[in-house]
């Protein structure tokens, strides 16, 4: 099954190219792995995909909502987001956090502090998201991911600003991921733990240079 | 949606009940400023009384301002912007969410002011008790306005300065109906059709947020 | 035809906008009461006309066009934001020649009547259109949230409108037509009004469409710009 399809996108900031004619399918259930040099398009195809930027030229579907048209607001509600700057409302709680997501999204409202369990972060639910560190604020992205379920998992540098525990965590769930039939694309500037089979797509010069399983 | 209305407020509002904006910064901003208007228009008690009106609703406009960057900037944050997108709330839902959050803060500002102004600048109490449901049809319309302009400030470059000059020229009939308004009450005066202009400007904005707020966040 | 139109406007509006200045100053006579101050009247309420309808209800409707999806391009941007600084200029003239004109009459150069506040309110929401558009780089930000604030303006202005209307009132009334539609002006002082209004018409046509293949030439250059990212951006991924 066919999760996404793009046909030399462009995506601009400015008058810069980010992405610079992007072809690329994706496969459902399964895992990606985007690599390459800074400033490659790494984040910005992960945006692309999650809908939250316009082609300037080209064209494509994810999930079966077209990029280029307003179904893009219909696709972010189908993918989860980790990226890499501090998600949700600094002043709330994770708690306080994840319940609005849910709330205001429909997701299961009970499952949000077993998520919170799994992430290690129950002993931490109660203070400002401001207060924790980085790490444990990406185990609040993380602890999303576990409640809304989504059919794609687009994680920018998930590895980042994580400790061993925290890693072993997002390969176990990336694995249940994909088993669970979602698909998960994620970028890395470095190496994968070995248990994390990936596809590999390496970008250089905001297109794609390679895809190698 | 009703629902997700009341639940973005009621964010919004928890968010300010934990930073305490408005207490520790807007409240003594507006203080402040009607203490600087007492200040600029002399000691006599008669033409304090008489610009009461035009300065406790200049007062507002720039205490609004203020609320209205705030609300804005809650969401300024890549990251949070980028999360809370993600979630795919409609828009419609937003707006009216986040106006009626900053309608809460503003009137609670604005009573405080109005018992300010009373005290300050002499003017009659039944006058500024009579005065409140006007204030509140004001608010409402400086937030349904402050929502939109907000966002289009938003995410531009100088976003604090730009706001005041796209907003305080649109907030000039709201500025000049309460103005009047006040002023009817305090020295009896034509007071129905300020407030027809106020419901009629809310309802202007309400129908224009609805439609278009979509359009402002996906840009 | 179209590229005669398009190039007989120029020649049209430059004939019309000096005929207008010959008759309005030479042929016509002095009013009665107001003498020579009199002949601003063959410019002022036609640079409003300009100024508060014609561009702003380009703008207005350009930016509708911009926002309905099936419609939406940046054409319908260009012509809004062409059509707004336009409306600005002329917002500007109509204040002056109103200023000019109201000093011998009222003996003050302003005064807070509701006309000339709604139309300073005004003038001051298009300088903040034009400052949005210099705020975001983005050219589809930028055409949205300049959309969006044009229809606000639009919405505002009937509200704007009554609110100082219902404050005070000191403008002149009606120049041109009585209660009952009858003309109030004659002969050569009303056809030299209305050839005022189709010139300053004329001209607007043409410094709309004089901007917008500025605005046009601007964007054909950023594609061109866009199109050398591109291709050094290719090259580097090639290599």
């Amino acid at each position: 099954m066919v999760v996404a399809s793009l046909c030399d996108v462009v995506v601009t900031t400015g008058n810069f190219p980010l992405l610079s004619g992007v072809d690329l399918t994706l496969e459902g259930s399964t895992t990606y792995v985007i690599t390459g040099p800074n400033g490659a398009g790494k984040t910005s195809l992960l945006r692309l995909l999650a809908g939250l930027e316009v082609p300037s030229r080209g064209s494509g579907t994810v999930l079966g909502f077209d990029i280029c048209s307003a179904e893009r607001r219909e696709l972010r509600r189908h993918v989860g987001w980790l990226g890499h700057e501090t998600s949700f409302y600094p002043d709330l709680s994770p708690t306080e956090n994840l319940l609005f997501a849910a709330r205001t999204t429909g997701a299961d409202v009970d499952s949000i502090y077993s998520a919170l369990d799994r992430v290690g972060l129950t002993h931490r639910a109660k203070v400002p998201l401001k207060s924790l560190s980085a790490g444990q604020q990406r185990r609040v992205s993380i602890a999303w991911f576990l409640v809304r379920r989504p059919q794609l998992w687009l994680m920018d540098e998930p590895f980042a600003s994580l400790d061993d525990e925290g890693r072993v965590l997002i390969s176990e769930l990336i694995v249940a991921a994909q088993t669970g039939g979602a698909t998960v694309v994620l970028t890395s500037h470095g190496a994968l733990p070995a248990e994390t089979l990936a596809t590999s797509i390496v970008m250089v010069g905001g297109r794609i240079a390679e895809v190698a399983s | 949606m009703i629902r997700l209305i009341l639940l973005v407020a009621q964010k919004d509002l928890l968010i300010e009940r934990r930073s305490r904006v408005l207490l520790w910064q807007v409240a003594p901003f507006g203080l402040m400023t009607l203490v600087l208007c007492g200040l600029a228009v002399g000691p006599n008690a008669s033409t304090q009384a008489k610009l009461a009106p035009g300065l406790f609703y200049i007062v507002m406009t720039l205490v609004a301002l203020l609320v209205i960057n705030r609300t804005s900037q809650l969401e300024a944050s890549r990251g949070t912007a980028t999360s809370v997108q993600i979630l795919g709330i409609d828009p419609g839902a937003v707006f009216l969410g986040k106006g009626l959050a900053m309608f809460f803060q503003l009137s609670i500002v604005g009573t405080a002011l109005l018992a300010g102004t009373t005290v300050l600048l002499h003017v009659p109490l039944h006058a500024a008790i009579l005065t409140l449901p006007v204030l509140l049809l004001a608010t409402a319309t400086l937030s349904l306005a402050g929502v939109l302009y907000g966002r289009i400030a938003a995410s531009s470059a100088n976003a604090g300065t730009l706001l005041p000059a796209l907003a305080l020229p649109a907030f000039a009939p709201v500025l000049i109906a309460g103005e009047r308004a006040f002023s009817s009450l305090i020295a009896v005066g034509p007071l129905a059709r300020w407030v027809w202009l106020l419901g009629v400007a809310l309802g202007a904005y309400a129908c224009v947020g609805l439609l278009l707020y979509g359009a402002l966040e996906e840009s | 035809m179209k590229k005669l139109t398009r190039r007989a406007l120029g020649p049209l509006a430059l004939a019309s906008s000096v005929a207008t200045f010959v008759m309005g100053y030479f042929i016509t006579p002095p009013d009665k009461v107001q003498g020579e101050l009199a002949r601003l009247v063959y410019i002022h309420p036609a640079q409003a006309w300009v100024a508060l309808y014609l561009s702003f209800g380009a703008a207005t409707i350009a930016s509708a066009l911009y926002l309905w999806p099936r419609t939406r391009s940046m054409v319908a941007d260009r012509v809004a934001a062409s059509a707004v600084e336009v409306s600005t200029l002329f917002i500007g003239l109509t204040l002056l020649t109103g200023s000019i004109w109201g000093r011998p009459t009222w003996g003050v150069w302003w005064v807070w009547d509701a006309r000339l506040t709604s139309t300073a309110v005004l003038g001051v929401l298009m300088l903040g259109y034009l400052a949005l558009r210099r705020a975001n780089d983005d050219p589809q930000v930028r055409a949205k949230r300049s959309a969006v604030f044009a229809i606000l303006t639009a919405v505002n202005i009937p509200i704007i409108h009554f609110s100082v209307m219902w404050w005070t009132t000191l403008h002149q009334g009606a120049t041109v037509f009585t209660e009952n539609r009858h003309l109030k002006i004659h002969g050569s002082m009303a056809w030299t009004l209305l050839l005022s209004f189709i010139a300053l018409s004329l001209d607007f046509a043409w410094m709309v469409r004089a901007r917008y293949r500025i605005a046009d030439r601007e964007a054909g250059q950023r594609n061109s710009e866009l199109d050398a990212a591109l291709k050094a951006r290719r090259t580097e991924s090639a290599s």
